[in-house]
């Protein structure tokens, strides 16, 4: 009974659901966002979890306001358990721009750093996709850490929500503002403090590109431990907020390893000196851990210092096709035992996406014509030694060639061509972006069952739209994407909550490398238990008592508005 | 009919190219190097002359040092069916490659000579009509098309010359050397690459082919190309027209 009590309120609410929030007509001044869906093994992290949310409001509301605000928080607690969607409103709690303020900021930050010229303020208002719109006034440009520390401490007196900025290449709404937040955006903060050839330690400011970085230590004869799709964009201190995944993690590990210090300024205005350039240190908790993959929501990361590996001479890529999932799984496998110290990158792309490519991006061609195979793989080697390096490669797919593994496969003759086989991987969200509406799911999953996912969606949705999967094979990451002529309540109600239920009944993370910014903010407990969102959201009115950094974002909007 | 095609190891196309602190040529060393891309495409118009029926083996050929055999099996991965490796220590100017490439000619008897119309390190499209020079072959240079008639036994090509197309009848034997529109050249396959691992190359040495090699030509200096300077923005229209007159010299 209850079940069905409970699909009548979805069904009742996505019918009233009439703007389309991915066309971002209602983003200017609500937001609709379906909440969470309830699985059976959900339903009990939902019931632990309000008491400790009691606890935790009881202790620390004291005034009749804040009583109310309980109650509100409650209900939209209770709401959000069932299987409706809520609306996200602006918090009251935050104040609206005065002329007073912005003489202030002129006068810390200089005329022209102070941008409220409507062009402007439209691209920071908007993320890339156009999916997400936000509504502010006010775009700052600090050029010193002394200077977000002004604004930081400012905004917090006069509870002036905040939102952090790098180079607005998110996809999960969570470097644009949801309402009139104030933009601080730190690109001028673009210096590289130092470079360690002996150590390979750089130290630089959060607003430099990560491009910049690459071809800077690209002279010096090293690389970024990370690379990503949108390297010409994106700022490094935005990559650290987002923990920004990417290319290269197969091999180089996550920011949390190659991070090894950061400089961050508190809501308060108060500055975290971490910036450490130590490969060791165990002295008492290591906070710097906490502005990794926070999203901005703790503090504004301004300096950065990153140990960055060497380059390496010699780089191989293949493009392989595959008959079925498990033999590239069985790929996998064997690259790693086989390859090990060169593999470098492991993606994986599905017939589909293939597809996708060839329509709707120009001079690409099939790698392996004439036919068309049900999966590809990349393969992509770095080593220090060419004709070793080479050898062992050619030998390892020969091998996995004999055995079955790979039905077809071409091998990067020179740069030109291990680009264009790189450019077929890189150009899916490209392709996808051209080809109508897409819905991007971005999911860590175990390896084995990866591709199941995309399978029943498929079938789930039948001709109604186009399911493809790829993603970095290596690290058990599926981007799942729909492609659908345009954007459509139907077809997005039989993704979700669907995509959410069964990548948590999977154990996975409906979060890889995303982050969860204001599209999956109310998702987290699909991924993470009601006691660790608990302990996120004290940590957060710890570091951030008014939350006026970041706000509707990264922690469910029931923990989160109750602050 | 057989078709020899020379290929050349060069620093990768998508390499920056860095230039020796002695300023004596660039820096090699641990560098990519891959095939001159214009070798790529005469490959691969003689491997589709070869599919089409048209001729019946492709021998391609490369000299220099030994890490050249690495870009011969390259070509052998694309479909090539033999390899002739010539050793040859130091610089090989165009005039040295077109004597080796002249005796090679006369032991392998070949219908046709295709060859990239320049290397992409030298810059110096010579090597194609010093063959055909030495050889008194007919040549047609920066070809944009190639259409084979095997009974008058005639090349037919189309060249790119400035502000259109020249067509050429050659009498084969002949030489053509290809531009960068001609075709695109194939990917190395699996199960070629496999292929090609027992296919053959044989070496010479340049005593074998009795030729001397003279150094005709000596690198004085390589220096990189200026910097450019930084741009500025100027703050009215006088100040650009003043810049303009006075310090551009264009107005």
């Amino acid at each position: 009974m209850e079940k069905w009590r409970a699909a009548n309120r979805l069904l009742k609410y996505s019918s009233k659901l009439r703007c389309d929030r991915r066309l971002n007509l209602c983003y200017v001044n609500s937001i609709h966002s379906s909440a969470l869906g309830l699985t059976r093994g959900f339903g009990e992290t939902c019931k632990q979890f309000q008491p400790l949310i009691f606890r935790d409001c009881s202790k620390t509301l004291q005034e009749p306001v804040d009583r109310s605000l309980f109650r509100d928080a409650c209900r939209i607690q209770y709401r959000c358990f069932g299987f409706l969607a809520k609306e996200v409103k602006r918090s009251p709690l935050f104040s609206t721009l005065s002329a007073d303020d912005i003489s202030y900021f002129k006068r810390i930050l200089g005329e022209k750093n102070v941008i409220m010229d409507e062009d402007r303020l439209v691209t920071a208002n908007t993320d890339w996709m156009g999916k997400y719109k936000g509504s502010s006034k006010l775009l700052l440009q600090p050029s010193s850490t002394k200077e977000v520390s002004q604004i930081l401490k400012y905004c917090n007196s006069r509870r002036l929500a905040v939102v952090p900025q790098g180079g607005n290449t998110g996809l999960v709404g969570g470097s644009v503002p949801v309402f009139d937040e104030v933009i601080v955006n730190v690109g001028l903060m673009n210096n590289i403090i130092a470079f360690d050839k002996v150590s390979g330690i750089l130290v630089c400011e959060a607003g430099c590109i990560l491009e910049n970085l690459v071809s800077f230590l690209d002279n010096q004869g090293f690389i970024m431990p990370l690379d990503l799709g949108a390297k010409g964009s994106c700022q490094i201190g935005g990559n650290v907020s987002t923990n920004a995944g990417g290319l290269r993690l197969v091999r180089y590990g996550s920011l949390h390893g190659s991070v090894l210090g950061l400089e961050a300024v508190l809501a308060n205005g108060e500055v975290l000196d971490m910036l450490g350039t130590l490969r060791k240190d165990n002295t008492g908790y290591d906070l710097k851990h906490l502005f990794i993959g926070s999203e901005g929501s703790l503090g504004i990361v301004t300096k950065v210092s990153i140990l960055t590996p060497p380059k390496l001479s010699s780089v191989n890529v293949a493009f392989l096709a595959c008959r079925d999932y498990s033999s590239c799984q069985k790929l996998l496998q064997e690259a790693k035992r086989r390859l090990g110290e060169i593999l470098s990158a492991f993606e994986f792309l599905d017939e589909e996406s293939l597809n996708l490519v060839l329509n709707h991006l120009e001079g690409v061609r099939n790698p392996l014509p004439p036919s068309m195979h049900k999966f590809y793989v990349l393969i992509e080697t770095t080593g220090s030694d060419e004709s070793n390096d080479k050898e062992k490669l050619e030998a390892f797919l020969l091998h996995s060639m004999e055995i079955g593994l790979i039905s077809d496969g071409v091998l990067a003759q020179d740069i030109n061509q291990a680009s264009s086989f790189w450019h077929i991987r890189e150009g899916v969200p490209e392709a996808l972006m051209k080809a109508g509406a897409v819905y991007k799911y971005d999911l860590s999953l175990p390896v084995q069952k990866m591709y199941d996912l995309v399978e029943e969606l498929r079938i789930a949705l039948g001709h109604s739209a186009k399911v493809i999967g790829y993603g970095h094979l290596g690290d058990g990451n599926l981007h799942l994407n729909v492609s659908a002529p345009q954007y459509d309540d139907m077809i997005l109600a039989k993704i979700e909550p669907y995509v959410y239920e069964w990548t948590s009944k999977h154990h996975g993370s409906i979060s890889a490398e995303h982050g969860l910014g204001l599209m999956k903010a109310n998702k987290i407990f699909y991924s993470k238990s009601a006691e660790t969102v608990q302990v996120m959201a004290s940590i957060k009115k710890l570091l951030d008592p008014n939350g006026i950094l970041n706000p509707y974002k990264v922690l469910p909007h029931c923990v989160s508005s109750d602050g | 009919m057989k078709i020899m095609v020379p290929i050349k190891r060069v620093i990768d196309y998508a390499v920056k190219i860095r230039v020796k602190p002695d300023k004596t040529g660039v820096e090699t060393s641990n560098v990519k190097m891959s095939m001159n891309p214009f070798c790529e495409i005469a490959l691969e118009e003689a491997l589709r002359i070869k599919e089409s029926g048209l001729a019946t083996e492709v021998v391609a050929v490369s000299m220099g040092p030994t890490q050249c055999v690495d870009t011969l099996r390259t070509g052998l991965a694309m479909g090539a069916e033999r390899g002739i490796y010539v050793e040859a220590k130091g610089d090989l100017f165009p005039l040295s490659v077109a004597k080796i490439l002249k005796k090679l000619i006369e032991i392998e008897k070949p219908g046709l000579l295709i060859l990239g119309k320049q290397a992409i390190d030298d810059d110096c499209n010579q090597t194609g009509q010093m063959v055909a020079g030495l050889l008194g072959w007919p040549q047609g240079t920066f070809a944009s098309k190639v259409l084979l008639d095997k009974e008058k036994q005639v090349a037919t090509v189309e060249r790119e010359v400035d502000g259109g197309l020249e067509t050429l009848c050659l009498d084969l034997p002949a030489v053509i050397t290809t531009d960068l529109r001609l075709n695109q050249p194939r990917y190395a396959t699996l199960p070629n690459i496999m292929k090609a691992k027992s296919k053959v190359i044989k070496k010479f040495t340049l005593l074998d082919l009795n030729v001397e090699i003279k150094p005709d030509l000596e690198i004085v200096e390589v220096r990189e190309p200026p910097k450019r300077k930084a741009g500025v923005i100027v703050s009215s229209v006088d100040e650009l027209i003043d810049k303009l007159r006075n310090e551009a010299h264009v107005i």
